[in-house]
């Protein structure tokens, strides 16, 4: 009797009140549901992909899967042709962004005092911040025009290239600050070892900074790829229009990208069913998405067990 | 002084002091610097000429271009309904992504232990997180739009501000999640401990205790988080933000209107940017002028805010 009373009063002390604990247990059933919704959307966002991608795939001539051109209305489903697209697009916004994004970190972890680097990290969050829309019609009316048709003589409004230069100055930023983060975080012990032996600012940059945090770069340089694979506005405007797509690698001309496809079929009337058959081009997305999602879930992934295996324990 | 003597410290002087300048050194600090000069000249340019080019607008239409609805006249369209509409899907970000996404951040950072589950959960935020926006906006389309069509719109076939607005939500949470764990990983444990010194529960904890000091960091990635929502096109495009004419609509009850048809600003600005003709890029100057002018105030101000308050332990 009075040892189970004991037994109480002493939980209480320690534990608080059967109200008190109540009201633990829900808080933390609250937020135990916030963080699983997080397997809910990547369930969801599997499932739906994997069910609307084998309806399509069950309605079309897989023929058409490889006809050479993309051109959903009339059937055609050349997922080549937009693979070659963001191909060309990624490959230019890479040779564009990764000697800045790289420049800009090293310059900012390196080089920067401390004033300097509060005053100067704030302009490549700024580009960060810009929409890709934005961005978009600066790549349609302004680099196309000035870069692509002043420079390399191209003729056409639309280009992969002028898309490429908007998707590289969108993947700047990212860069930057992923291989700044590693470039910052290698200790100060080994850039003082070799100052201590006489070296130079720029022997430590590149001798000691940059192999030390090299994982982090290469990690860097995945997520950028990742990123502008995965762009859409900035084709769709600048480099889309007619929502048809070739197999072409010249940089001169306009075409689609995985992404591009997806927004054109969403906007466009493709609602209507496809010239002699069933289906409707609107479901051709669902696989353009599913192929989209795969591989940037690849990069991404690989990108973290770059860091992880490659990191060095300092 | 001997001629020896004095021969030695000249050559030593001039080993500490350097027998040439650095030439190739400082080329190279002046490659890097210019790599931040190129993405500063880019940023200005693009924003010299926007404005130049919505000048002829902005100047004659003053307001009237922020009240004025979508028209088929280039002299009379606006971007009212944009901008209402863009509110309101941020209204629904705020409300659904902010409170789950810091919920989920506390659970993972101050209440589950370091297992294989809890290192699972946080590795897929990652990588939704890494899942490009337009494939949300599928998401957004089989999910919201299509399967749950009775509760997000009837009449619009789901294409409504409801489906929007959790579409964006889903795209923001992972961000404030990994946003708001960084924050609270920055509390030292030493503030938790005496908390729970004198008896704190663990709620009571991150209460009054964690959250308070975390507060500066993950207000500044949520402000960034919902700026980056108002920005966003490509999901918003799939799940029915319409582009062209929307007809402005009567007076209508509060559920109807989200329930019903909607644009917002982003993609007005798409819309208008494949339209041909003059007149129509100087409407699409103005309305990214419009848009940025928020995104750049509200970044800036997130920006002024870490650095205020940014503490070091």
């Amino acid at each position: 009797m009075s040892a189970a009373a004991t037994t109480r009063d002493v939980r209480e002390t320690l534990q608080g009140n059967v109200a008190r604990r109540r009201k633990e247990d829900v808080i933390q059933g609250v937020l135990v549901s916030a963080a699983g919704l997080s397997i809910v959307i990547s369930v969801a966002i599997v499932l739906a992909l994997v069910f609307r991608t084998a309806r399509f795939l069950s309605q079309v001539d897989l023929g058409a899967l490889w006809a050479g051109v993309w051109r959903p209305r009339q059937g055609q489903f050349d997922l080549l042709s937009l693979f070659e697209g963001s191909l060309v697009v990624t490959s230019i916004a890479m040779v564009v962004a990764t000697p800045l994004g790289l420049g800009a970190a090293a310059y900012l972890s390196e080089y920067a005092k401390p004033r300097a680097r509060r005053l100067l990290k704030p302009i490549v969050e700024t580009l960060a911040g810009i929409p890709s829309v934005v961005i978009g019609f600066f790549a349609l009316t302004v680099i196309n025009p000035t870069v692509v048709q002043g420079i390399f003589g191209a003729t056409s409004t639309f280009t992969t290239m002028a898309a490429g230069i908007g998707v590289g100055i969108l993947t700047i930023p990212l860069i930057a600050s992923v291989s700044e983060d590693a470039m910052f975080a290698v200790p100060r012990a080994l850039r003082e070892a070799a100052y201590g032996i006489g070296a130079r600012r720029r022997t430590v940059t590149l001798r000691v900074v940059f192999p030390a945090a090299l994982s982090g770069i290469v990690a860097a340089l995945i997520l950028g790829v990742s990123r502008a694979i995965g762009e859409t506005m900035v084709v769709a405007i600048a480099a889309g229009g007619t929502g048809n797509g070739m197999r072409t690698l010249s940089p001169f001309e306009p075409n689609q990208t995985l992404t591009a496809a997806i927004a054109s079929l969403a906007i466009g009337s493709d609602q209507v069913k496809t010239r002699g058959s069933g289906l409707n081009a609107f479901d051709a997305l669902y696989l353009v998405g599913f192929v989209l999602f795969v591989s940037t879930l690849l990069l991404n992934v690989i990108s973290e067990r770059f860091v992880r295996k490659y990191r060095r324990a300092y | 002084m001997s001629v020896a003597a004095a021969t030695t410290r000249s050559t030593v002087q001039l080993a500490l002091t350097g027998r040439r300048s650095d030439v190739s050194g400082r080329v190279f600090a002046a490659l890097l610097l210019l790599s931040l000069v190129i993405s500063l000249a880019v940023l200005l340019v693009l924003l010299g000429s926007v404005i130049s080019d919505a000048w002829p607008v902005l100047s004659d239409r003053g307001t009237d271009f922020l009240t004025s609805n979508l028209s088929h006249f280039e002299e009379r369209a606006g971007v009212r309904q944009g901008l209402i509409g863009s509110l309101i899907l941020i209204a629904f970000v705020g409300a659904i992504a902010v409170p789950l996404g810091v919920g989920a951040a506390i659970y993972l950072q101050e209440y589950a232990r370091d297992t294989r589950v809890s290192r699972a959960l946080i590795a897929n935020i990652r990588n939704l997180a890494g899942v490009p926006s337009i494939v949300y906006g599928i998401l957004g389309v089989v999910v919201f739009a299509q399967a749950l069509r009775s509760v997000t719109g009837p009449e619009s076939s789901g294409l409504s501000y409801i489906s929007g607005g959790l579409t964006l939500s889903v795209l923001v949470m992972p961000f404030v999640i990994i946003i708001t764990m960084e924050a609270l990983r920055a509390v030292p444990s030493g503030i938790r401990e005496a908390a729970y010194g004198v008896g704190a529960t663990r709620w009571e904890v991150v209460r009054s205790h964690v959250l308070p000091y975390a507060a500066p960091g993950v207000l500044t990635g949520t402000i960034l988080a919902l700026a980056r929502a108002f920005g966003e096109t490509a999901p918003i495009l799939l799940v029915g933000a319409v582009t062209g004419y929307l007809s402005p609509g009567g007076s209508r009850g509060f559920l109807e209107t989200l329930q019903g048809k909607y644009t917002a600003l982003p993609t007005i600005i798409f819309d208008w940017a494949r339209q041909p003709g003059e007149e129509f890029a100087h409407l699409t100057s103005a309305a990214i002028v419009v848009l940025l002018a928020v995104i750049l105030v509200v970044n800036l101000a997130a920006i002024l805010l870490r650095n205020r308050y940014e503490r070091k332990w």
